[in-house]
């Protein structure tokens, strides 16, 4: 039902007995997958959490602020190696580590954000850039972050790392498990900010920053905040994204990154957190997975797998993997601007009003 | 002291001077119209009120604080507010969020209390509560029950009008200044936007500046008028004592040859 009887109900996280229900069995769904699903699939699934995070940030920043970040593989790989470093030469806790992290990650945000109240559009987009790039180089050329050649995650250490208070969690299913209640944690809490004040005025800024300032809000501090907020998420995801993968280096975190975290949001639907999660799962679905399935298809995987070995110097659909992505993206954006988002609403709508 | 005064207020783009040496005074709750042609800075004062110009000469007062220098957002929270000539709404937002907008200086939430907003008792939820039963007045007083959770975007020209009129008003402004708030309605909706203006004056006890071109409603209306042409101030004076001046029937309807 649609009646309201108070206020309240415009806010609330669950808005009705029905949504509280079906929250609850998909949550409950995602705490037991782990018992159905071979153990390369969690390692998938840990993957698509990290970007969901970290998709779930950057529409905070572009898709409702209406900024743009072509540099948010910097805030990643500053997670990712703040954590991990923070962990093996301070000994600290896991969650102590990643929060400082991602503190940084958001320091970061913040000075980004400072260029971004005079610039905007393209302008913007080769700040962050900027910033991406140097970020990769910087890492790369010093002997503290393992240099080219990357580093190993330490152990995902809930405890004090080296003390007798060590507690150390191994494996992609234990490992799920810190990173689903992190990722539910972290979209509740986006959710709701954009649904109360900060977020109204991001999405005012977005609109009409004119307006937005003559209704007093601060421009410099809700720009700056929505950068340092986006990449306080980016830095949690780079954190977490460590231990998924044990080992990385400076290279994981270029350019390309950054352009697929754009890719996800965009497909995903601009401006809504639903959205965001659902192009971080289908981009990274793609990615990661759907390759390997075309190749066990009949015929078509056949077929395909000729054509590569025949005219591409790659032998393996892996020649197929940008082409597909892209041929999605474009799609997507021809026939459906709101993205993914935008088709689940036509669904809610249409079952709402079935039969007519 | 008068309650909101502007003197020898100048701005000029490029050699042109927009604005030259207007100054004039309004008293608390009173509705003050500005008028004059296309084109001869009355919008301009009004983004220099407001904050956007910085005007090159000249102060404006509200309650003894000088404006001229201060960011937007800072004279927003002195109590100013304003409607757009051509209405600048939040149009990927809905009706409740631009009217809640308003009510951003009133609010406190940040990112920390609004990221835990865990259920009815916590900070942000009660807060929200709070100021949406205040923006549900002006839902009420401007008749937009119906439009509460559409887009701004599909709205028709004169809803949105009333909607930056409601966004307005949220702000609880001290002065309020409407820019053509009739422009592009019917003469229905035109009657109602008088009644509604002059309800505003009483129910808010608010100072009210008006830019408006249909002249039955800045004479019906109005308790000063001040008449400006080509940034130049030509006479301020009750609406009889406009009407009657010759400069300003010259600058409407031409000279008689």
């Amino acid at each position: 039902m649609d009646m309201k009887r108070d206020y309240y109900e415009d806010v609330k996280l669950f808005k009705s007995g029905t949504i509280l229900f079906w929250s609850a069995v998909l949550l409950i769904f995602l705490f037991t997958l782990p018992i159905y699903l071979p153990s390369y699939n969690i390692y998938l699934l840990n993957i698509i959490m990290v970007n969901v995070i970290l998709a779930v940030g950057l529409n905070i920043l572009v898709g409702y602020t209406g900024q743009i970040s072509l540099g948010h593989a910097g805030f990643f790989a500053i997670g990712a190696y703040g954590t991990s470093l923070i962990m093996m030469h301070l000994h600290l806790p896991f969650v102590a580590a990643i929060i400082l992290a991602a503190l940084i990650a958001a320091f970061f945000g913040f000075i980004i954000g400072l260029p971004a109240l005079r610039l905007e559009g393209p302008y913007l987009a080769i700040a962050t850039l900027g910033f991406g790039l140097t970020i990769m180089h910087i890492i790369g050329r010093w002997d503290v972050f393992g240099g080219r050649m990357g580093i190993t995650a330490p152990p995902l250490d809930m405890g004090i790392p080296g003390s007798a208070f060590s507690y150390v969690v191994q494996g992609d299913v234990k490992i799920y498990y810190v990173i689903l209640i992190i990722t539910v944690l972290l979209v509740i809490a986006a959710r709701n900010m954009m649904k109360t004040r900060v977020g109204r005025a991001f999405m005012s800024i977005r609109d009409d920053d004119i307006a937005a300032e003559v209704m007093g809000v601060n421009l410099t501090i809700y720009k700056t905040m929505s950068f340092a907020v986006s990449a306080f998420y980016a830095g949690v995801a780079g954190g977490l994204y460590g231990f998924v993968v044990g080992f990385f280096d400076p290279f994981t975190f270029n350019l390309i990154l950054s352009i697929i975290f754009l890719v996800m949001i965009t497909v995903g639907g601009l401006g809504s957190i639903m959205g965001a999660i659902m192009g971080a799962m289908l981009i990274t679905y793609l990615q990661y997975d759907l390759l390997k399935n075309v190749e066990n298809l009949p015929y078509l995987g056949g077929l395909l797998t000729m054509v590569s070995k025949k005219w591409f110097t790659m032998i393996g659909l892996a020649n197929f993997s940008s082409i597909a992505l892209g041929l999605i993206m474009i799609a997507i954006v021809i026939f459906e601007p709101l993205g993914m988002f935008g088709i689940w609403i036509r669904m809610k709508k249409y079952w709402k009003t079935w039969p007519f | 002291m008068a309650h909101f005064k502007v003197e020898n207020l100048s701005i000029s783009f490029g050699g042109i001077k927009a604005v030259n040496n207007v100054s004039f005074e309004v008293e608390e709750n009173k509705i003050f119209s500005i008028i004059g042609p296309n084109g001869s800075g009355k919008t301009t004062i009004f983004n220099m009120i407001s904050g956007i110009y910085k005007p090159n000469e000249g102060t404006i007062f509200l309650e003894n604080e000088n404006l001229v220098g201060m960011r937007p957002d800072t004279i927003a929270l002195r109590g100013v507010a304003r409607t757009f000539q051509n209405i600048q709404l939040f149009g990927n937002a809905t009706v409740m969020d631009n009217l809640m907008l308003g009510r951003h200086i009133h609010m406190k939430t940040g990112i920390l209390s609004g990221a835990f907003m865990w259920g009815r008792h916590s900070y942000a939820a009660k807060e929200e509560i709070r100021h949406r039963e205040i923006i549900e007045h002006i839902i009420d007083f401007l008749d937009l029950q119906s439009l509460r959770d559409l887009f701004v975007s599909s709205l028709p020209y004169g809803k949105r009008k009333l909607v930056e009129l409601g966004r307005a008003l949220a702000l609880q402004p001290k002065v309020l200044l409407l820019d053509e708030p009739s422009a592009g309605m019917n003469t229905e909706e035109k009657d109602d936007l008088r009644i509604w203006i002059k309800d505003i004056q009483e129910d808010y006890k608010v100072t009210i500046l008006l830019i408006e071109h249909d002249m039955n409603m800045v004479m019906g209306i109005s308790d000063r008028i001040l008449a400006i042409n080509q940034g130049m101030k030509i006479v301020e004076g009750t609406p009889k004592e406009v009407q009657r001046n010759p400069e300003v029937i010259a600058a409407y309807l031409g000279e008689e040859e």
